[in-house]
């Protein structure tokens, strides 16, 4: 940090007071401060951790011993006694590639395909482009998924905050063994759980109702009908996720905040007299809210991973349920296309969440390093 | 330590006159200090204790609790009984003797891919903290955007192109999945430890880089190595049970085919099929709880510091 900005003072002078500096160092000096920019550095490493998965996917897919293509094409000679040429014509049409081209050749094509947004056709629904299936069903797991994190979040802070004030009380140990017991049980176990308990052994919600991401016949748009009824459908996986991760934010905020309270600043804000709602929010609050947010964007990838197990228990239409109708069809490009979308979409609420954590915390913008 | 004291027994057979014959009194005291230490946290214990009882259960219960293969149609989904305690299945069969016998591929599983990923994890992680530049910036690097690759879906994934039918394979894999979490602990860890008085103490000494690495900064991470050991126990389980209850890895009868099991045959949907669904994921989950209870008596004797009082 203190090298960064020892080198940072004189870069200043140097563009504004002394114009005799050659002009290619110059152009050096900007291209590095462009390269050791926050916002710059955390965006090239999202692409780059986009196109390292893809090519990962790409050369799997290629160089498995049971290739999908050549899976594929078997299929189609055994199935509709199509010859060899005409199989083989039939394959690399729906995966959008030219199979006699060498390898690096497909992977560039496939690259180049792939940056104009075509992900190629889905195997099983001939005719139907990748990219429309996605955009159909990613949209009910961002919802689903955004919505419980935010309220597990929350919740969990304020619950995680409360425990760390009354420690001394006698249910805290109830709350923490909760909370943690919560935590340690895989989230398709809940899911489970719910919907044997709350759905047929006590029978207090219609699950079978509940079934797909909204009621049929019920027209999309910003009215009472539509939003209450996609809540309708997205509550039993919202609470399955929000039963999952919540143990761990409680933990999490009680003990930073256990670690803040004994911090000098908040002794120094209580000897200036601030009011205790002040430095409950801005002091201990703000601080104690740190570490968390980096766990936030790792829950991030877990819960969206997770849930192809949550939506198919639930038969909820969302990214992970088509991923596993998919898998189990073997229908590749398709599965090619939701696993890229998948990480895509993990890795930009990663940069989301980095960049709200530099806003949170100035600190991390200034230091060069992790 | 349990195991130390079958060991010795074999030692004092092969070396009678030497001073290891004093061992099995030093093995009890071990034992008992260890016990004592793992008691001092309530918690840690009773997720010792549970820990120990499902061990017991895969080795030693197997070999009492009869494996019940055969279908009985007389019997579907018999109400808990002295004759079935936990009652039948839909083709009627004993459901306590499944649960006993569904254990083993899951313990072995969690323990080998806790063992391999770890292993990987504190070799790579500080040999990166101690090696340093472009190996570190590139391991980091990596290790970085594996984290942000989410797992159990490209495990589904793979599960389609190769057979992962293996129990070896499978560890393998997921160890190779769950590498990069333990690998950034480890090396901040090292980077920490190595700026250290004490170890700028040895290396003044000269105490030589094993004595180092294995006298000096091994046992201060001991705590984060047993608590990382224990995640990636939990994390296999999760991605093991997911993946069968998904039906995407064939595997013999565990407790995640159980639960496959009843879920396709529609159990969940019968008051009286309750027990074969609730009975593995009780299994599941209380297994998961012993394994992260138990971690924290571990973080109390490895890191002494935590001990209060």
């Amino acid at each position: 940090m203190i090298v960064n900005q020892r080198k940072e003072v004189p870069l200043d002078s140097i563009a504004i007071s002394t114009p005799a500096v050659p002009e290619k160092k110059l152009l050096r000096l900007w291209i590095k401060r462009i390269t050791s920019n926050f916002v710059v550095r955390k965006a090239a490493r999202a692409v780059f951790t986009i196109w390292f998965v893809t090519t990962l996917t790409f050369f799997l897919v290629r160089l498995m011993p049971s290739n999908p293509i050549e899976v594929f094409i078997n299929e189609l000679i055994v199935q509709y006694g199509l010859p060899y040429a005409e199989a083989r014509d039939q394959a690399a049409s729906l995966f959008a590639i030219d199979l006699d081209a060498p390898l690096h050749i497909q992977y560039f094509s496939y690259m180049g395909q792939l940056l104009q947004g075509n992900l190629g056709e889905s195997l099983r629904s001939p005719g139907t482009p990748v990219w429309d299936i996605i955009i159909a069903f990613l949209p009910w797991t961002l919802f689903s998924v955004g919505i419980a994190l935010l309220l597990s979040f929350t919740l969990g802070v304020l619950i995680g905050m409360l425990l760390a004030y009354k420690r001394q009380a006698l249910w805290e140990p109830a709350v923490s063994g909760f909370a943690s017991g919560l935590s340690s049980i895989p989230n398709y176990i809940i899911g489970i759980v719910l919907l044997v308990y709350l759905g047929v052994y006590w029978n207090l919600v219609p699950i079978h109702k509940m079934r797909g991401s909204r009621s049929p016949g019920i027209e999309p748009g910003f009215t009472w009908v539509f939003i209450s009824n996609i809540f309708f459908h997205a509550a039993l996986p919202i609470l399955t996720y929000v039963l999952s991760t919540i143990g761990s934010w409680i933990l999490s905020m009680k003990s930073s905040t256990i670690g803040t309270l004994g911090e000098d600043y908040v002794t120094v804000a209580r000897a200036r007299g601030l009011s205790e709602g002040r430095i409950t929010t801005a002091y201990v609050g703000r601080n104690a809210m740190l570490p968390l947010i980096t766990q936030l964007l790792i829950s991030i990838g877990f819960v969206v991973g997770g849930s192809i197990l949550i939506e198919s228990i639930f038969v909820y239409q969302g990214i992970g349920f088509r991923l596993l109708e998919a898998l189990r069809s073997r229908d590749y490009p398709l599965m090619q296309g939701i696993f890229l979308i998948i990480t895509s979409s993990v890795v930009v609420s990663n940069l989301i969440a980095d960049f709200i954590y530099g806003w949170f915390d100035p600190r991390v913008r200034v230091a060069g390093g992790e | 330590m349990a195991k130390a004291s079958l060991d010795s027994t074999t030692l004092q057979d092969l070396m009678p006159r030497t001073g290891i014959r004093y061992l099995p009194g030093r093995v009890w005291k071990g034992i008992g200090r260890f016990l004592k230490l793992m008691s001092r946290n309530k918690t840690g214990f009773a997720g010792f204790v549970l820990f120990i009882g499902f061990v017991l259960m895969t080795t030693v219960g197997t070999a009492i609790v009869p494996r019940a293969t055969r279908a009985d149609i007389t019997k579907i989904y018999v109400a808990p009984s002295r004759e079935h305690p936990l009652g039948t299945d839909s083709q009627g069969r004993d459901i306590m003797s499944q649960i006993v016998h569904g254990g083993r591929d899951i313990l072995q599983m969690a323990l080998l891919t806790g063992l391999i990923s770890t292993f990987v994890g504190v070799a790579l992680g500080s040999l990166s903290a101690l090696v340093g530049g472009g190996f570190d910036a590139f391991l980091s690097m990596l290790a970085d955007i594996w984290l942000t690759i989410p797992t159990f879906p490209l495990l589904a994934v793979l599960a389609t192109m190769v057979k992962l039918d293996n129990l070896i394979y499978l560890a393998l894999l997921l160890a190779l999945l769950s590498w990069a979490g333990l690998y950034r602990a480890i090396r901040a860890q090292v980077f920490s430890i190595k700026e250290r008085d004490y170890i700028e103490a040895a290396m003044a000494l000269d105490l030589g880089l094993w004595h180092i690495i294995f006298s000096e900064v091994l046992p201060n991470m001991l705590s984060y190595i047993a608590i990382s050991f224990t995640f990636a126990m939990t994390a296999a389980i999760y991605a093991q049970v997911g993946l069968v209850f998904l039906g995407l890895v064939p595997l013999t009868r565990n407790w995640g085919v159980m639960i496959n099991l009843a879920w396709t045959q529609g159990a969940i949907f019968f008051k009286d099929s309750v027990y074969f669904i609730m009975a593995p994921v009780t299994a599941i989950a209380l297994f998961q709880l012993s394994v992260v209870w138990m971690s924290r008596s571990l973080e109390e004797i490895f890191n002494p510091r935590l001990r209060t009082g």
